[in-house]
């Protein structure tokens, strides 16, 4: 009950944090935004219609929830350090994994916005007709894949309290991910030896599981290999936690200097 | 059993630099510190920057592993029981980082309360305490950001005492606070350790460390090179007068030749504005006023006064030049 509790807490209280800065908040309305209307732009150029746009508009939203969260998590770290609250939450008796779960979250929950911002945008400014076969599968799945990206983003975070110059890592997997789980253009294209990478990764479940609720398919077999992973990244982060923070202390890379 | 108990605690930082020739670089920040704390001790730690204060508290916190040595909290090991240890401390330090600024000082003790596992029947009750302890009461909801650096200090005490630490670190509290303020803080870890949480304390301010602790160790270049009570201190270090000459320019070698006068025990020169003031610590007995001045023959000379000496002189005698 207290660990429920104290997730709940930090959860809300780094979304609290990242509400109150007004450029934060500016940007985080726009970004999402700036996506779909270059990926709208693009297949509609190319032609595209009717699932394939909707498809497109499921993508570009889930771009938008792992862009937050991949960047944002390893970021906010690093701002933890330099704030000079990472010593202190260390130092906390309080597992250090827990701490960390409730701010991606927080992160992958600001990037759940982006999903609802983008669909409206593209039904609103483009035209695209939202038709979604199964909306409660629908809502389910962006469930899974904002916990299952949530999880991922704990994984790339963990390894910032170690590294200071982890947090780059985020921003560097920030579109690679976008092109190997499928979000805009399907996994048969990319090469064979890609599948395997895809298939370890829970946002190419989780998009998939997404878009076979909007067409009306079955969402099952996708959902539990997102959560499969999500509960497997949540278990690595754990047992690599504690190496990293003995790392960590051994090192001396929880203060900047 | 003493509360803190220090044994032979190393700790070198090790740090390389460039991309393909890595120049690695090591730094003896403590070189085997031995020590112990009583329950209800007020403790203080004091040195220069970079003697290793700061390093010996984090390595009793668990935020870093000592290197060699052995160093236990309330009996569990800081190595092998971080969590235990973690449970039961406090840590504080000075200046403006350490809190969450876009939330307020309530939020910033909320979270912290849960952090600890302060129960949350409890936590409302704790918190309200604790800010009328800090007078921080009716500007809880405003955000940090916005505090005044005593503010933060005095938020950051609070955020400290959240889980009624039995032994409680104080890591430079009182830097950047004003006299008040100051004042304020150190009334408030007098009332702490009278309540019986034991507090290890660092501080650059030798009329704190003089007021407030039971005992101090003079840390300098990684090394206690003295400890005891504060009266201790200055008896054992100067047990003679001192002599402060305040000189406007003072010439080459005059120090080598007042520090080679009979019965002149030490020569500091500290830098008061446009003047410099000579702190000549003198042998008990020995009259040396006279031979000082004729040593500064050609300087312009301004107040000279004969003083008993103060924490200050024992500190600055102990750790060299300031």
């Amino acid at each position: 009950m207290s660990t429920l509790r104290l997730v709940l807490v930090t959860w809300w209280l780094q979304l609290k944090i990242r509400s109150r800065s007004a450029f934060d908040g500016l940007l985080g309305l726009l970004w999402p935004l700036f996506f779909a209307t270059t990926i709208f732009l693009m297949y509609r150029a190319s032609g595209a219609e009717g699932s394939a746009l909707l498809s497109a508009a499921v993508g570009a939203s889930v771009m938008g929830i792992w862009s937050a969260t991949s960047t944002s998590a390893s970021f906010t770290l690093q701002q933890e350090r330099r704030q000079g609250t990472l010593e202190l939450l260390v130092a906390a008796p309080t597992p250090f994994p827990l701490l960390i779960f409730p701010v991606t979250l927080s992160m992958a929950t600001v990037g759940a916005y982006s999903m609802i911002a983008t669909l409206l945008w593209g039904r609103f400014v483009f035209g695209i007709e939202i038709a979604v076969a199964n909306p409660l599968a629908f809502v389910l799945s962006t469930l899974v894949t904002v916990v299952g990206i949530g999880m991922l983003g704990f994984l790339l975070a963990i390894s910032t309290v170690r590294y200071r110059s982890a947090w780059a890592i985020g921003a560097a997997l920030e579109i690679p991910v976008w092109l190997i789980c499928g979000f805009l253009i399907p996994l048969q294209v990319l090469p064979v030896w890609v599948r395997p990478i895809a298939w370890l990764l829970a946002p190419t479940w989780g998009m998939s599981a997404i878009r076979a609720a909007a067409e009306g398919r079955g969402v099952l077999a996708d959902l539990l290999a997102c959560i499969a992973l999500a509960i497997a990244y949540g278990f690595i982060g754990m047992l690599v936690s504690r190496h990293m923070l003995n790392s960590a202390r051994r090192r001396a890379t929880l203060a900047l200097s | 059993m003493a509360v803190i108990e220090v044994k032979d605690l190393t700790r070198t930082f090790r740090s390389s630099k460039g991309l393909f020739r890595r120049n690695a670089r090591e730094v003896e920040a403590v070189r085997g510190i031995s020590f112990s704390v009583e329950r209800g001790e007020l403790f203080g730690l004091l040195g220069p920057n970079g003697a290793g204060k700061t390093t010996t508290i984090k390595m009793l916190i668990t935020l870093l592993l000592p290197t060699t040595g052995q160093a236990s909290v309330l009996g569990f090991d800081v190595v092998a029981h971080p969590r235990e240890v973690r449970r039961r401390v406090g840590y504080v330090f000075g200046g403006d980082r350490g809190l969450y600024d876009r939330l307020s000082g309530l939020d910033n003790l909320r979270y912290f309360a849960e952090l600890y596992a302060v129960p949350p029947r409890e936590q409302r009750t704790r918190i309200h305490e604790l800010l009328e302890l800090v007078g921080l009461t009716g500007r809880e909801k405003e955000r940090v950001e916005g505090y005044s650096r005593g503010m933060r200090q005095r938020l950051h005490i609070a955020r400290g005492l959240l889980h009624r630490p039995e032994v409680l670190f104080l890591d430079e509290p009182s830097i950047g606070i004003d006299p008040v303020g100051a004042r304020e803080l150190r009334a408030t870890v007098k009332a702490l350790v009278e309540h019986g949480t034991t507090v290890l304390l660092t501080t650059h301010y030798m009329f704190e460390a003089d007021d407030l602790c039971d005992r101090i160790a003079v840390i300098a270049g990684g090394q206690i090179v003295s400890s005891g009570t504060p009266d201790d201190l200055k008896q054992r270090v100067s047990s003679g007068p001192v002599v402060e000459v305040e000189v406007y320019g003072v010439l080459g070698g005059v120090v080598d030749r007042v520090q080679g006068l009979p019965g002149v025990r030490s020569v500091v020169v500290e830098e008061r504005g446009q003047a410099q003031v000579l702190l000549v610590h003198v042998e008990p007995g020995a009259e040396v006023t006279q031979a000082i001045m004729s040593c500064l023959d050609d300087a312009r000379v301004g107040r000279v006064v004969t003083r008993e000496p103060t924490l200050e002189d024992a500190y600055i005698e102990l750790v060299g030049t300031p």
